[in-house]
């Protein structure tokens, strides 16, 4: 029998994050599909009015789990109380983020719970009360759907940026559980000493909106800064392709592609970059693509909505003050 | 002192699984549920590259033994011994199909029961294979073995003591510094190190190094415990991924003129802006 699907919301310095209200939106959604209720769980410390805020979403209810011990993620910890959890009120689907801490806690919960998890989806449906997760393996280059048969429950991790976030109804409101927290030594082995604030600021490549990527094309490290003005006027994220990284020009958390980050985007840039398999694997799910490259025989132009043939040093600034007069 | 020196040793195991190269065209198989391999190139996963360097890179300083673990048919020896050529001491093969094909924790079986006779103080896996994109078995292995998990890591420090382990792990907006006794599991994350290549004389040793080959019964396992028949979860199907379309190539005169083509249409057309 259905016993309700609960997501696993995710908050940092008390703070929800994007994939939480995510992860809620997907959650109202198949609850309403197949007649179950829908419950949120967050661990961290202090952080209930936070919490509430998951209510307008649909939440139906809302687990908080409050100790001074998962005010910052830890994995030993978080799985142990969200486990404990799961194991008493016995959801029958479970979804957390495929953000970098979600895919940590969600991998560890889903081997403590013995059950099957759907790691980094794309989209769920149900049928038959089958949770059917289809989610992109070698870095998206064929599509798997996958299913868990008999364990309970049902897992899957949703990727940030794909699942869209419900326009929230203030009038709603959710019945506040508050957890029983009891957590043991052992569960404490795993420490966070210290978190280094990444100075750029930028929004991560996994979660951001617009992309502007830089390869073999930008010729040196310096050439950068055009994208990074042009990315400073519409808001995105500079990212760079397997060669920019290797040759040093950019750092290793910029790269995209099958062996850095896969992305998905509104809007993927790619610039001086001639479109290497690895490469269009890790953009090819961005909704539009837009390529700029002298060679008109770049595989770049076979993936890109628009593709402008050209020298990217005169057509990125262009770009630049044209966004300008619209923005 | 001669003890002393055997407590200094760092014994660390290396999780290795062969991947089809990045280059590779997928295409799927006429079953829909796997992929056609006549034409793949294998390849060690490149994520399990760096585990190897960095296992190497620690025994080089503390002194200690490196031993490489592979899951599936007789090809996987090629990647055992390219880790033998880098120079890793031993390897295990389980080769065995029984064991291929699981998911994470029936994979993660395998290996807990693959290393059950092998001390260790470090165990490394790669963050994720290039090929199913899981992301889990390290995991999966951690909470088999009830050792903490430090996972997508770019930095490893061992504590003078060899008691603990320090790490970095970079997140969205942040790096995370995680601190865990030993023995522990690190999954790896491209940043780490550069992995080196297997030398001509690193080659030739390796043909004669330890290599054994494992079956399912050796490692007191059953086969509704591993592979296939082990798993929870299952592939229905696979799909060639949504078709994209070359699109317009804007035409001008000069870049002036195409840039602001493209905006236009960025905004009109794609509403994207």
């Amino acid at each position: 029998m259905a016993k309700g699907i609960f997501i696993i919301a995710e908050q940092r310095g008390g703070t929800l994050r994007k994939i939480s209200l995510e992860l809620v939106s997907e959650g109202r959604r198949l609850a309403d599909q197949s007649g179950q209720s829908l419950a949120a769980v967050i661990l961290g410390h202090q952080i209930t009015e936070e919490a509430k805020k998951l209510a307008a979403y649909g939440a139906d209810t809302i687990y908080v789990a409050d100790a001074p011990e998962l005010a910052a993620y830890t994995p030993e910890a978080y799985t142990a109380v969200l486990s404990e959890l799961i194991k008493a009120q016995e959801p029958d689907i479970v979804l957390g983020g495929a953000s970098q801490q979600g895919k940590e806690l969600t991998a560890k919960l889903a081997a403590r719970l013995e059950t099957g998890l759907a790691m980094d989806c794309v989209g769920l449906s149900l049928e038959e009360g089958l949770l059917i997760a289809r989610r992109p393996i070698y870095a998206g280059k064929v599509y798997a759907d996958v299913v868990c048969e008999t364990a309970r429950p049902q897992m899957a991790s949703c990727r940030p940026n794909v699942f869209p976030i419900l326009e929230p109804d203030a009038a709603r409101t959710a019945e506040i559980v508050s957890v029983a927290v009891s957590i043991k030594p052992e569960d404490l082995r795993t420490t966070l000493v210290e978190e280094l604030a990444d100075q750029s600021g930028k929004v991560d490549l996994t979660e951001a909106t617009c992309i502007v990527s830089g390869g073999r094309g930008m010729k040196d490290s310096e050439n950068f800064v055009i994208l990074e003005k042009l990315a400073g006027v519409i808001g995105a994220t500079v990212g760079a392709s397997r060669s920019a990284v290797d040759a040093g020009w950019r750092p290793q958390s910029d790269q995209v592609g099958q062996t850095g980050k896969v992305v998905n985007p509104n809007l993927y840039v790619a610039c001086g970059i001639s479109g290497a398999i690895q490469h269009l694997a890790g953009m090819g799910s961005s909704k539009v693509i837009v390529a700029v490259n002298k060679d008109p025989d770049a595989p770049i132009f076979q993936k890109a909505d628009y593709g402008i043939v050209g020298d990217l040093f005169e057509v990125v600034p262009v770009l630049e003050e044209e966004f300008k007069k619209i923005m | 002192m001669g003890g002393e020196e055997k407590e200094a040793n760092v014994n660390i195991l290396v999780c290795i699984k062969q991947v089809p190269d990045t280059e590779s065209q997928i295409k799927i198989d006429s079953g829909g549920k796997g992929i056609q391999t006549a034409d793949i190139k294998w390849v060690m996963n490149p994520y399990d590259e760096f585990g190897v360097e960095e296992a190497l890179r620690i025994k080089e300083k503390t002194g200690g033994k490196v031993t490489v673990i592979g899951v599936g048919p007789q090809r996987v020896v090629e990647s055992l011994r390219t880790a033998l050529a880098m120079g890793a001491d031993e390897a295990i093969h389980v080769d065995d199909p029984a064991a291929d094909g699981g998911d994470a924790l029936a994979t993660a079986r395998v290996l807990a029961g693959s290393v059950k006779d092998v001390p260790f103080d470090l165990i490394f896996c790669g963050q994720r294979a290039v090929d199913d994109d899981n992301a889990q078995v390290g995991a999966a292995l951690s909470e088999l073995l009830q050792i903490p998990l430090l996972s997508v890591i770019t930095k490893v420090e061992i504590s003078d003591d060899k008691a603990k382990v320090k790490v970095q792990r970079p997140v969205e907006g942040a790096t995370w510094v995680f601190e865990a006794p030993l023995p522990a599991l690190i999954t790896t994350q491209k940043g780490l190190n550069e992995p080196r290549y297997a030398s001509l004389p690193g080659i030739m040793k390796a043909k004669k190094k330890p290599l054994s080959a494992k079956k399912l019964g050796d490692l007191g396992l059953s086969p509704d415990q591993a592979g296939l028949q082990g798993s929870k979860l299952t592939i229905k199907g696979l799909t060639p991924p949504p078709e994209r379309k070359a699109g317009k190539i804007i035409e001008g005169e000069t870049a002036q003129e195409k840039g602001t083509i493209l905006v236009k249409l960025l905004r009109e057309e794609a509403k994207i802006i």
